[in-house]
């Protein structure tokens, strides 16, 4: 039911990382030592097509969200590239301002000087997490979904103003629009209010949305309204969606493919339905086995996640697999278990290469090699 | 704070709540350790915990929350109790009244609390603090972990309150080795300060403190939201161990339908500030009879099974200043008739201990 009309690829980001300074001690400076990063995206490949909402999952801190960010240039992106395939009328604006575009009208968004990016805002737009902070309170809901409206000039009256914020409210039906257009934010519910910030990324008719936990603060009771609506808009307004949660369930319901990210690198990706049923990453097979899907059997059995222990920091990575010392499955191979030898050298030594193991999935794992 | 909150990106805790928390927890141990005896030697009578018609309101300038409204509810010995429910609902406020502990402009305005056959909301601050509060029923406070004092070592946090008493150090401090093993830390992590932990470690501590002297009841209020699913289900496995070796009650609150089914045998779901159903956990599953239970049920996206469309509630809970006249869930529900509208309806026991107030039963 979603991966039919999926269309052509509109993103593909290459090897892409971000490293932020660690702040270090002037003594630490003078000692020599070594430069310490936070390695929040570590090199990190994927593709995004037309009407297709691409997933990105994991545990806080796994840099889902500096991937995001990156993709927008609102953190400095240390390596890679994010090609992009621009709307016609934001391509026109870009070669006017001289950015080189390629033969399929193509732009590297991290090659693009930061002076020269403000076009393709109107092609990559973000929903945040969190509906309350992401507001300015004093502004009237009018002037939160039509500020982007001015920024970009893209109307000449007061006239063809309104009427394009009236026509956004009522597409994320917040209707009558005339009843919200002159509310202040926190007169709406967070349901509604999550619907403003879904007008507001929507109205300048973007290719490419990123949502960041667009539901996990809402109530289970309207999660699923907001998640219906960015299936509608998907379908009506032919829109890409990255889409980040932590929720497995929820991407179930809304991606077509899933990336899983651990400690700032993809582990698994492929179709959302295929790598909830069958996870072939022993970190994913960890993550699905902790969601408790609600059944009152659960409460008669402690419940087995094959997971040791804690996510360690995102500056010193683990070397090899960076996954080895949490991964069970390293640790009977250490323990002796038959037939897998090979982990014990491989596993804290080499990174596993993100191999593709059958059509559309592809594992970082020595298990799957 | 705002250090701390880095990384608890969920949290819907705002920073002054959670002062608000680490102030008042602070007073609260320090006031039950310095009150002397420590001995309980109650006489067991059943049920453990049994609320009947509890109104607790808040009198705002704004206007009077009725946050919880007529409440009444059981809770035997080792027995796990869950309550769910949307946000702003009443579920803390419910937790808060139980321990005695109703911030203001809150008030108990009618209702009984029997605990062990006391009833608390007869009893002075000064007897709750010397009968009840912690001894009898301690509380793993929604939000708490965040409130950890940040200038401390989790040793003098956990240990504090046992030195103020009158503790010796070393018996104090052994105490605090035994409480952090029971919650699966290593003693070591004692010299460390709260932001050296992980937010499941902070978790742990946080109940290690609720367990310190030993309560027949512990209510745990959101203990795995804004957590990662991981850590949650670790932290879920802990109560569950702690609840089967001691026998001790557990209230769990959650807004987290499968949170709350990973403890609870029996299940209360609250809608603004009333239980309009109340059961075992397979009867609130397998036999829903509350309209809101039943869309609640339907809403939640699963792992397993069809990818249906998921169905939601429309609307919104009501603002507990103006709740609307009859059933408070009319406006959403689906199965409204004109009776809903007019008169509230009761909550009445349609199977064997299987209650639910929906004018459909009458
Ligand atoms: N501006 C920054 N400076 C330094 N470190 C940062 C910065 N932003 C993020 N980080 C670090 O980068 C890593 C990835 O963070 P990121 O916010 O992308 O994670 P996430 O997957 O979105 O997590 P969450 O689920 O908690 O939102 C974390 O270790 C974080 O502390
Ligand atoms: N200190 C207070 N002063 C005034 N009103 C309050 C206070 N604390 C809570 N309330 C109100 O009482 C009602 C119930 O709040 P409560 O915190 O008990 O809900 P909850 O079910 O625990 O919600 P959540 O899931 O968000 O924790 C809400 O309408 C809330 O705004
Ligand atoms: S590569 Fe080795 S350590 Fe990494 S996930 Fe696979 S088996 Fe585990
Ligand atoms: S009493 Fe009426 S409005 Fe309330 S839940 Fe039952 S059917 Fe719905
Ligand atoms: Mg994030
Ligand atoms: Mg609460």
């Amino acid at each position: 039911m979603y991966s039919t009309d999926i269309g052509e690829k509109i993103l593909e980001a290459n090897n892409l990382k971000v490293w932020f300074p660690v702040s270090q001690s002037f003594i630490d400076n003078l000692k020599g030592k070594a430069k310490l990063y936070v390695h929040a995206v570590d090199g990190i490949s994927f593709e995004v097509h037309e009407r297709e909402t691409f997933c990105l999952v994991g545990e806080s801190g796994c840099g889902k969200t500096t991937t995001g960010k990156a993709i927008l240039r609102l953190v400095p992106v240390t390596s890679g590239s994010v090609i992009f395939k621009p709307s016609k009328s934001v391509l026109s604006d870009l070669r006017e301002n001289g950015v080189s575009v390629d033969s399929d009208g193509r732009v590297d968004l991290v090659s693009i000087p930061q002076k020269k990016f403000k076009p393709l805002r109107r092609d990559l737009q973000i929903v945040y997490q969190d509906p309350y902070g992401s507001m300015n309170p004093r502004y009237r809901i009018r002037d939160v979904v039509g500020e982007a409206i001015d920024v970009h000039k893209m109307v000449s009256t007061r006239e063809e103003k309104e009427e394009m914020i009236i026509r956004v409210l009522d597409k994320v039906r917040l209707t009558p629009a005339e009843d919200f257009i002159d509310r202040y934010p926190h007169q709406l519910s967070g349901g509604q209010r999550q619907r403003v910030a879904i007008a507001r990324a929507i109205i300048l008719n973007p290719r490419l949305v990123i949502a960041d936990e667009p539901v996990s603060m809402l109530d289970v009771s309207i999660r699923a309204e907001i998640l219906e609506l960015f299936n509608e808009l998907k379908r009506d307004i032919g829109l890409s969606y990255i889409f980040i949660t932590h929720d497995l369930a929820v991407a179930r319901y809304v991606c077509n493919r899933i990336a899983v990210m651990y400690l700032g690198k993809i582990v698994e990706m492929g179709e959302a339905r295929e790598i909830i049923s069958d996870p072939l990453h022993p970190y994913t097979k960890a993550l699905v086995a902790a969601i408790p899907d609600p059944n009152p059997e659960n409460r008669k059995k402690i419940r087995e996640v094959p997971i040791i222990g804690e996510v360690p920091s995102a500056i010193n990575i683990p070397p090899g697999c960076r996954f080895h010392p949490r991964c069970v499955y390293y640790n009977r191979a250490v323990g002796g278990q038959e037939g897998m030898a090979k982990l014990v050298d491989k596993c804290p030594k080499e990174e596993p290469p993100f191999k593709e193991v059958k059509p559309g999935r592809r594992v970082a794992c020595w298990l799957h090699d | 704070m705002s250090l701390i909150n880095i990384g608890f990106p969920d949290s819907n805790v705002s920073i002054i709540r959670v002062w608000f928390y680490i102030v008042k927890l602070k007073i609260w141990y320090t006031q039950v350790f310095c009150s002397g005896s420590l001995a309980g030697g109650m006489v067991f009578a059943l049920p453990l915990l049994e609320i009947k018609g509890l109104k607790t309101y808040f009198y705002t300038l704004r206007g009077i929350v009725k946050a919880v409204d007529n409440v009444s509810l059981t809770l035997e010995k080792g027995e796990t109790l869950g309550i769910v429910g949307e946000s702003g609902c009443g579920k803390s406020t419910l937790a808060w009244s139980i321990i005695g502990l109703v911030p203001p402009p809150g008030k108990i305005v009618s209702g009984s609390i029997m605990i062990d056959g006391m009833d608390i909301t007869r009893m002075s601050e000064g007897e709750i603090r010397e009968k009840i509060r912690w001894k009898k029923v301690s509380m793993i406070f929604q939000g708490a972990m965040n409130a950890l004092n940040p200038v401390y070592k989790i040793r003098e946090q956990v240990a504090e309150p046992m030195l103020l008493a009158g503790y010796s150090e070393e018996k104090a401090f052994k105490r605090v080795d035994e409480l952090l093993n029971s919650v699966g830390l290593t003693p070591a992590i004692a010299d460390r300060y709260p932001h050296e932990l992980s937010g499941g470690m902070k978790q742990r501590v946080v109940i290690a403190m609720a367990l310190t002297l030993e309560p027949d009841i512990v209510i745990a209020d959101e203990p795995t939201t804004a957590l990662d699913v991981v850590v949650q289900s670790q932290i879920l496995n802990l109560l569950k161990e702690l609840q089967r070796k001691k026998k001790r009650s557990i209230i769990i609150i959650s807004h987290d339908l499968g949170a709350v089914t990973e403890l609870a045998e029996k299940i209360a779901v609250m809608y603004a500030g009333k239980i309009v159903e109340f059961g075992t956990a397979e009867q609130i599953f397998n036999n829903p009879l509350h309209p809101y239970t039943q869309a609640l049920i339907r809403a939640i996206p699963r792992l397993t099974g069809p990818v249906t469309k998921l169905e939601y509630i429309p609307g919104a809970p009501p603002d507990l200043r103006f709740p609307p006249p009859g059933c408070r869930f009319a406006p959403r529900c689906n199965r409204v008739m004109d009776i809903c509208h007019k008169e509230e309806p009761p909550l009445k026991e349609l199977e064997k201990g299987h209650y639910a107030a929906c004018h459909l039963y009458d």
